[in-house]
């Protein structure tokens, strides 16, 4: 439904996107996962026929984005990063508008907002501008929607949204791949992934994989320990000036670590034997228990865990300075 | 224990809305406090009261030893002030940024120069001085709009969403930094959506429907509401707000 190949972009001196293919299925939420400044609203606007790529090629519902850009702009829903609609027409004057310029009426494809513009309706006399943020994000995505467009692209629709209302916008997502819409969107938050059928993480213009969230999270390689005791920030420091440790980070109520590679070091005396067998993470474990309380540390709790999106974003992301 | 933040009822209303309802609460000296609450609670309204940009209704607060009512532009120089949204200005270098800032915030003259020196160091910026703050890296922008946000030494330091959409290594180190700053006895009053940080509070409030429905600690939160983590805590208290997200 979406293809891309190849596609680079560049602003002057920043190179916004960075050799860039992937594609996306019929009926599919594609995730594109990353942070600020990593090139996800570049690709969007790409995508939507808003920019063109300086390399490259994208097509979208089978129309290429550079020949076919006026029909691309009947087929596609785009919902940008900023708010765009008119702040000061009112809720029903922005659908209407919307579903005029689209050639279509409220009515005719009523049935598909429905769920979402009700929620906003009682207030649809309301000027946009007057809207509160939750209202916005309805009403924009009403906006998106109201010509049926094949493919949808939102770009970041639950930034700065509380955990309660981004769990609610991503129901009303699920509802809408059920009526077989093609969904790309963006997010910086990491525990989204798990709600799309495939991710791309991005950082710095470079996918650093593509994968649905179950396959990006078996593919971590390392063993990837969780951390707690009574003093964390101290911990955190700890843990760090520990040589056998390669990587820590707060996450929550406990820290995240990797260990370097025992093979790779030389300093193993205190270490677990170099033979891999079944018990070596129980003892790495141990040594590490007894090494945090010898620094006085109490309470001192290490499991083995499964990383989650954001262990590998950070793991990947590594190899992509 | 000083309290630097003392809320009695403060209450704001918007005709017959009441956007913050009667909270009350006390954060003490040196503490990071967390400030949570569903989009519509209330929190962005009871944050410009207590930075003294808006008038209650009702109800009194005393921040860093002065009276939000009567005392708002005292607060506005004896507290500092940083969100994702609005930090740095882009457009000028470094120096100019924490010079402006200076200014605004009125350190004395003589002291511009050694402190701009101590920061600059203190961060590694020695020979970014005179780049524009749109070349820098975010992590380094961050550092550099919270070291500005307590140039002029203030008791306590309001960050909006410090962390928004930034990079999962960058918010951490972030928070290493708030760590820091907080040993030297500034106190840190936060808000943030990523539940992952709340933990990183040393208390936390939610907000909901102009109410602070819980303060407690984050592991006190956790028992009380028999919840595995902050995710869960938040998403009991406030899936049943009326207001949620409008």
């Amino acid at each position: 439904m979406i293809s891309c190949k190849n596609i680079s972009k560049k602003y002057k001196k920043v190179q916004a996107l960075n050799d860039i293919s992937f594609e996306v299925k019929p009926g599919e939420i594609f995730g594109l996962i990353g942070p600020d400044g990593a090139g996800k609203t570049s690709l969007f606007r790409i995508l939507t026929t808003l920019i063109l790529a300086d390399e490259g090629f994208a097509s979208v519902d089978g129309l290429d984005v550079v020949k076919d850009y006026k029909l691309i702009r009947e087929r596609v829903g785009y919902m940008p990063g900023r708010f765009s609609l008119y702040q000061d027409l009112s809720v029903e004057e922005n659908l209407n508008f919307f579903a005029t310029v689209f050639n279509t009426t409220v009515e005719e494809n009523y049935e598909l907002v429905k769920d979402i513009y009700q929620q906003i309706e009682p207030f649809k006399t309301r000027k946009a501008g007057k809207l509160s943020g939750g209202m916005k994000q309805k009403l924009a995505l009403s906006c998106a929607l109201i010509h049926k467009p094949t493919v949808l692209f939102l770009d970041e629709p639950t930034t700065g949204v509380d955990p309660v209302s981004r769990k609610e916008f991503w129901g009303m997502l699920k509802n809408l791949q059920q009526q077989g819409i093609t969904i790309l969107v963006s997010t910086p938050y990491m525990d989204e992934a798990s709600l799309c059928d495939r991710i791309a993480l991005i950082q710095k213009g470079r996918f650093l994989t593509i994968d649905s969230p179950q396959k990006v999270a078996d593919s971590f390689q390392k063993t990837l320990l969780s951390v707690s005791a009574e003093n964390m920030s101290k911990l955190l420091t700890d843990l760090r000036a520990i040589s056998e440790v390669e990587s820590c980070f707060a996450f929550g109520d406990s820290h995240h670590i990797t260990l370097k590679d025992p093979t790779s070091t030389h300093k193993q005396e205190n270490w677990g034997p170099q033979k891999k067998n079944i018990n070596d993470i129980d003892l790495t474990i141990n040594n590490l228990k007894m090494m945090l309380e010898a620094k006085n540390h109490i309470n001192v709790v290490i499991k083995k865990i499964k990383p989650g999106i954001e262990d590998c974003f950070m793991e990947l992301s590594k190899n992509n300075l | 224990m000083k309290k630097v933040i003392e809320v009695e009822n403060l209450t704001k209303a918007f005709g017959r809305f009441k956007a913050v309802d009667q909270i009350s609460f006390e954060v003490e000296k040196g503490e990071i406090f967390g400030f949570l609450g569903a989009n519509g609670a209330g929190k962005t309204t009871a944050m410009r009261m207590l930075c003294g940009l808006s008038i209650p209704t009702s109800g009194k607060a005393i921040v860093a030893g002065y009276d939000i009512r009567t005392q708002p532009e005292m607060i506005k120089k004896n507290i500092g002030y940083m969100s994702q949204k609005f930090a740095l200005y882009e457009d000028l270098s470094v120096a100019e940024n924490i010079r402006f800032y200076a200014g605004i915030y009125q350190v004395p003259e003589i002291e511009i120069a050694p402190r701009t020196l101590e920061l600059l160091n203190r961060l590694g910026l020695e020979n970014e001085k005179d780049s524009l703050v749109k070349a820098l890296p975010l992590g380094w922008k961050q550092k550099l709009a919270f070291s500005v946000a307590i140039f002029h030494h203030p008791g306590i330091v309001f960050l909006d969403e410090p962390t928004g959409g930034v990079d999962p290594v960058t918010r951490r180190q972030f928070w290493e930094m708030i760590y820091e700053a907080t040993d030297s006895g500034i106190t840190v009053f936060v808000t943030t959506h990523y539940m992952d940080e709340a933990e990183y509070c040393d208390r936390v409030s939610i907000m909901v429907d102009g109410k602070i429905a819980a303060l407690d600690t984050p592991a006190n939160l956790k028992k009380k509401f028999e919840a595995n983590n902050m995710d869960e805590v938040f998403y009991r208290l406030a899936r049943n707000a009326s207001r949620k997200a409008d």
